[in-house]
């Protein structure tokens, strides 16, 4: 991976898979504490304690086609190799929720990356689950909500590739907006 | 500025074309991108993002871009297939956002398999 937000989106996947109809993803940054933080939660199915406890193993995984599965300890390395610290919680019937943090200064520290190609590429995974993204740097903020847009759109598919377009261009003109000429 | 307010003008335009276009879902032709650990990280997301926008730009309303999860060949995504209807499968390996351009303009509008970018061609 090159960049948080394609982490950001495998883990995603897996809040789908989970057959959540929510998943809630937050990027925030503060430059006073010099700290990223990354959060991904969902109301999927859940894991129970067993398995949570080998999730962050490359050998853990639920997938049929293979033995092993590499998205959570890749996120997990991401975090640890900038002085970040790495978490999920679980429960089963409940959701997950997958949290990372980065020292934002550190030079190992990956950039965030297409944040607006992740959240349209999960709207296209997603089906009929509504996709929550939340960015904040510092005291500025923006929530793009596939609830919100859903409304609007009144029955024409959020798929659409004249939609999708339009919604990543929006995404990232916000956050060009938040970011206000630093580059994260 | 984008806005919710410009969307819902979208909105209703394409409410407009659908019900003179009609429902023949059937008729799509299929553009799948395999969409796991291993196709992120081997680039598929740009891929899929450059498929959208080229069938977007093209205005071609008869093309489903949809996503699948890991198939078992993770050496050779990104994966892309195209699937014609009344026509094989077509599977194209080690997709890159040019190549995907090229694959909507010659395979999908065309009708004109890229050979070169098929498994068959890298087996």
């Amino acid at each position: 991976m090159e960049e948080l937000a394609l982490n950001i989106l495998d883990i995603a996947c897996n809040s789908v898979a989970a057959n959540a109809t929510k998943v809630r993803i937050s990027v925030s940054a503060d430059t006073s504490k010099d700290l990223l933080s990354i959060s991904v939660k969902d109301n999927g199915r859940g894991m129970d304690k067993e398995f949570l406890s080998t999730v962050a193993d490359p050998f853990a995984t639920t997938r049929k086609t293979r033995k092993v599965g590499m998205g959570i300890p890749l996120f997990k390395a991401a975090a640890q190799v900038a002085d970040g610290m790495f978490s999920i919680e679980s429960e089963v019937g409940k959701g997950t929720e997958t949290k990372a943090t980065f020292k934002l200064s550190h030079i190992d520290r990956m950039p965030l990356g297409d944040l607006a190609a992740t959240v349209v590429t999960l709207i296209g995974t997603a089906g009929e689950a509504d996709i929550v993204f939340s960015y904040t740097v510092n005291t500025q903020n923006y929530v793009f909500d596939t609830g919100e847009i859903r409304k609007v759109l009144d029955g024409v598919d959020i798929n659409s590739p004249e939609i999708i377009v339009y919604i990543k261009d929006m995404i990232d003109e916000n956050i060009t907006r938040i970011n206000g000429g630093l580059i994260l | 500025m984008k806005t919710l307010e410009e969307l819902q003008a979208i909105r209703d335009r394409m409410k407009t074309q659908m019900a003179s276009r009609g429902a023949a879902d059937g008729d799509d032709i299929k553009i799948v991108v395999g969409m796991a650990t291993c196709g992120i990280a081997a680039g598929a997301r740009p891929v899929l993002n450059a498929i959208i926008e080229e069938v977007e730009n093209r205005k071609l309303e008869n093309v489903k871009v949809t996503q699948t999860g890991c198939i078992g060949m993770c050496k050779l995504e990104p994966l892309v297939d195209v699937i014609v209807p009344g026509k094989e499968k077509v599977t194209y390996v080690h997709v890159t956002p040019e190549k995907a351009r090229r694959i909507v303009a010659s395979h999908v509008v065309n009708g004109n398999v890229v050979a070169e970018y098929t498994m068959n061609a890298k087996a």
